[in-house]
């Protein structure tokens, strides 16, 4: 199973585990990650908040370089898969869209025909590879890790079709998998707030608090994410939630490749389970055999 | 507000809602803003509607009746965090969401944003750097905005930082893609297509 990758800005920065951690456990599955060459941004909110048309532009470079290679684009970042599917939709839809964006890939040389699809890795990894195959891999299960199952927004909004719009799954689906038990987590798809904190950060503070409130509620010992910009914010800002509500979390956040990994007998370094900021030692300590 | 003044906001009020329609219209499906009924199920299904001057619902609602610029300059579209779940359970279909947008567009080009506001500048900075290196360096990002508008944010900032740096998460040098100049002359191309009023896909202009 062959894809192009598209790490994504925010994998470059401050969340290079995930991009780590996401190439290791899609080797390990027989899943082949090319990392797309010299992709540029998605034209993702905030540029699409000023332009409109090189947003879609930016995301049709990224389509245009993928379907050179023939093969689909898999993405770890929901905002990422949001954005370049709604390029890759809207040109589909509208044909004036098309050949504005047509004309313009023209003065590089490029072309893009509308052949792509845009996946996220968790879909994958889920519907492709499946039960079987995931399970025959897991080496050194989680045995009842609690974890609240995080998708975020832009997983299955607006676009997603292979999952609940409202109340997706999938990741429970795979936890599962992993020996580790989902807990009920009814704030699963709701906004972190993230895009806020910069702009406004009471708003964004009181979002997050509320998903922790709710993993705590629940019984949870993490939070597994699918979104970089969730997982940032879920544990830079926790000590800012502590601070304005007067609580008191530290609740660790890993990545869903990063459970993979632990699951799949990786060594913490290679999956970069030393970077989060809020450790999750004492918990992996509990339920997963020495590391 | 004497006869001529008032004459005047009316049409100026007049101009910017049809501005905002045309655009909106031009977005697929843009059209199904004909048919929102009023029932608020994008209000309460937003996450920061509680913390908005005019809720989803009230902003199609001041735009039938004109008011758009007052929408614009309150605090409402920039708080849209993009959650996407007006657009999914919206019963008449509207992309609330993509006409979000299209409000901030507005908004920026039309110099009407809230006083203060640290999100346009976040976003125009945002594009700055997408056009200049291709990506988005996350760090340089959050200092250049928060020098502009916030200097002191910036010591908020360092706990944050350092924890990050310690961690071994702060990347300081952007990375400037190779096919940059492709995508500047892609934009260039558009860009010429779109002022010199060439209506682009009429044929006019094209290669044959």
């Amino acid at each position: 199973m062959e894809f192009s990758y598209y790490p994504g800005c925010s994998l470059e920065g401050m969340n290079k585990a995930y991009d780590k951690s996401a190439r290791l456990v899609s080797k390990e599955l027989g899943i082949e990650l090319t990392e797309l060459n010299d992709w540029n941004c998605c034209g993702a909110s905030a540029y699409m908040s000023i332009q409109e048309l090189r947003a879609h532009l930016l995301s049709a470079r990224n389509l245009a370089l993928a379907e050179k290679e023939k093969k689909d684009l898999a993405v770890v970042c929901p905002a990422c898969l949001t954005t370049l599917t709604k390029s890759n939709r809207y040109m589909g839809e509208d044909p004036k869209l098309r050949r504005t964006i047509a004309s313009a890939l023209k003065a590089a040389n490029l072309q893009y025909l509308g052949t792509v699809k845009v996946r996220h890795l968790l879909e994958v990894i889920v519907r492709d590879i499946g039960e079987q195959e995931v399970k025959a891999k897991v080496s050194r299960p989680l045995s009842d890790l609690k974890v609240a199952p995080y998708y975020g927004c832009q997983f299955t909004r607006p676009f997603g079709d292979f999952d609940d719009k409202e109340f997706p799954v999938m990741l429970d689906t795979l936890l599962k998998w992993l020996g580790a038990e989902p807990v009920n987590f009814p704030l699963r798809a709701k906004c972190c707030g993230g895009m806020l904190m910069t702009t406004n950060e009471p708003v964004g503070l009181g979002l997050v608090k509320s998903l922790l409130d709710c993993a705590a509620q629940n019984g949870a010992e993490c939070v597994a994410t699918i979104c970089p910009l969730c997982h940032i914010t879920l544990e830079a800002y926790q000590g800012n939630v502590n601070k304005r509500f007067a609580t008191s979390y530290e609740l660790p956040t890993l990545y869903f490749t990063q459970l993979m990994g632990l699951a799949f007998g990786f060594n913490r370094k290679e999956l970069g389970i030393n970077e989060e900021l809020i450790s999750s030692k004492h918990i992996l300590a509990k339920h997963v055999e020495a590391v | 507000m004497n006869a001529l003044s008032e004459e005047r906001s009316e049409r100026r009020a007049h101009a910017l809602g049809n501005v905002f329609l045309h655009a909106v219209y031009s977005i697929p499906g843009g059209e199904k803003i004909k048919e929102c009924i009023q029932c608020g199920t994008c209000s309460a299904s937003c996450p920061t509607s509680y913390a908005m001057d005019y809720t989803p619902r009230e902003i199609i609602a001041a735009f039938r009746a004109g008011l758009l610029e007052r929408v614009l300059r309150s605090n409402t579209v920039w708080l849209c965090a993009s959650c996407y779940y007006c657009t999914v359970r919206c019963p008449s279909g509207i992309k609330l969401t993509d006409i979000m947008y299209e409000l901030k567009r507005l908004g920026v080009e039309f110099g009407l944003v809230q006083e203060g506001a640290i999100a346009p500048v976040l976003s125009k900075t945002f594009v700055d750097m997408v056009d200049r290196y291709g990506r988005v360096p996350e760090i340089p990002l959050m200092m250049t905005v928060l020098l502009k508008k916030n200097p002191l944010g910036i010591l908020k900032m360092i706990p944050h930082g350092l924890r990050l740096f310690l961690h071994g998460r702060m990347p300081f040098l952007p990375h400037r893609i190779s096919g940059i100049s492709e995508l500047e002359k892609c934009s260039g191309a558009m860009t010429d297509a779109l002022v010199s009023g060439l209506h682009p896909g009429s044929g006019i202009g094209e290669e044959a």
